[in-house]
């Protein structure tokens, strides 16, 4: 029996790799765009502008603390009720986004206050102007603590992409589950549809880890 | 769009809600507690002499870090059918989120074991201590106070994460929020106090996290 549905799963291939095309391009463009709010939103709120901090903190809370699940329905149900309809995909798009963006923007921020004091009123003495400040010192420094957890966060997103599947945007989740209408064989359909995830998450992951082992020897050397 | 908000149909299904934030409770709480349980094991398994053991814990841990949750939970709701395996839909539920879960939790504690210094596991052994009064009265302790906060955040994750049962058909709390958008067409009404119950259950645990977060600190102070 499972000979049989192989092969059929075999000619279901290109929905597959349909599928993988858009995960990758969902969550690519999710990626770079929330990279780079994330960044600007990271870097204001590891400053000292206390309402701008306030506000971006208070937004990411709202984000962290509810399902990504849930933020997809509202984006996708009540955006068109307030007048703005959006296709499937750029929902998915502007959802992960904002999401990455969130987790980015912790992680950013995280890593500029671990940089010590001294070395920014060290900079400040030294005349560097506030952007100097960032670009020379404050960056190059809080990377080594931002990377590891970034690449991490570049995998969940990922994974989290998955759930764009719900609102009909035929990512690889969503080919796995069209194909076991046709194909009742679960363990075969999301095995292939886990292997494909795999190929993609596990060298991040390993890439993580591996930063993360290399910027701690680095730290303790110094 | 807010003057057309409507609250006494959310009045309306405010026993519902009630309904399903315990369920919500519930099945994380289930989750939480079975995935303690198999991260304790599966950390046991992976820092285990045996060669055979450290790998199976490793292709476990592994395999559920690099795959989404939602192909999880798909894979054991249309998998275990066609294997003969016949569970309800909390039950399928409760499984994929306590297997998911059990993977990073399996991590956060081997983090928390490997975060003591070898001297002082040695100085145990040299002292004529026990494995399990070695486990018992230095690692343990130690480790506590490394883990409780990833412990806790992850927790909050698992939280988030019981949205997805939703999409197998198990009431909760998002679930509740569809059950008001189909029945009435109100996605706002419906979704918005879905995100407000979550964000209940997040604030309070972010506040227990900061809560234990200064004890720790006010603990290693004296």
């Amino acid at each position: 029996m499972w000979g049989f549905y192989f092969e059929q799963l075999i000619d279901s291939l290109p929905i597959f790799l349909k599928g993988l095309w858009i995960t990758a391009s969902v969550s690519g463009l999710s990626l770079i765009a929330g990279s780079i709010i994330g960044f600007f939103w990271g870097i204001i709120r590891g400053g000292k502008g206390r309402i701008l901090r306030r506000l971006i903190g208070a937004w990411v809370d709202l984000i962290r603390g509810t399902p990504f699940l849930v933020q997809i329905f509202v984006i996708f149900f009540i955006f068109p009720e307030a007048g703005i309809n959006l296709e499937a995909f750029p929902a998915a798009v502007i959802a992960l986004t904002n999401l990455a963006a969130c987790f980015i923007c912790e992680i950013v921020a995280g890593g500029i206050q671990a940089v010590p004091s001294g070395q920014k009123e060290a900079a400040t003495a030294s005349g560097l102007s506030a952007y100097q400040r960032l670009r020379y010192v404050i960056l190059p420094q809080s990377m080594r603590t931002i990377l590891p957890p970034l690449v991490g966060q570049y995998v969940l997103t990922i994974k989290d992409s998955s759930i764009v599947s719900v609102i009909g945007v035929i990512d690889v989740t969503r080919a796995g589950w069209l194909t076991v209408q046709r194909i009742p064989e679960g363990v075969l359909v999301f095995g292939l549809v886990g292997i494909l995830y795999f190929v993609i998450c596990y060298p991040l992951i390993q890439l993580s880890s591996n930063l993360e082992k290399r910027m701690t020897v680095v730290a303790t050397r110094l | 769009m807010l003057e057309t908000f409507n609250f006494r149909v959310i009045l309306e299904y405010m026993p519902l809600y009630f309904k399903c934030f315990s369920a919500t409770l519930w099945l994380s709480g289930a989750g939480l507690i079975g995935a303690l349980l198999v991260g304790t094991v599966a950390c046991a398994m992976r820092l285990s002499q045996s060669r055979i053991v450290s790998l199976i814990a490793g292709v476990y841990i592994e395999s559920i870090r690099s795959t989404p949750l939602l192909a999880q939970i798909y894979f054991f709701y249309f998998g275990l059918p066609s294997l003969g395996i016949m569970f309800s839909e909390e039950v399928t539920g409760i499984f994929a989120l306590t297997l998911n879960s059990g993977a990073y939790m399996a991590e956060i504690i081997r983090a928390g074991i490997q975060s003591i210094p070898h001297g002082q596991i040695e100085a145990g052994i040299a002292s004529g201590l026990s494995y399990f009064q070695r486990m018992r009265y230095i690692i343990l302790p130690q480790a506590l106070g490394v883990t409780i906060l990833p412990l806790l955040g992850q927790g909050i994750v698992l939280v988030k994460d019981s949205s997805l049962l939703s999409l197998i058909s198990i009431m909760e709390l998002t679930r509740a929020g569809q059950i008001l958008t189909s029945e009435r067409f109100m996605p706002a009404e419906g979704f918005l106090t879905t995100a407000a119950f979550y964000l209940i259950i997040y604030y309070i645990l972010k506040g227990f996290s900061s809560w234990v977060q200064k004890r720790l600190i006010f603990r290693e102070a004296y």
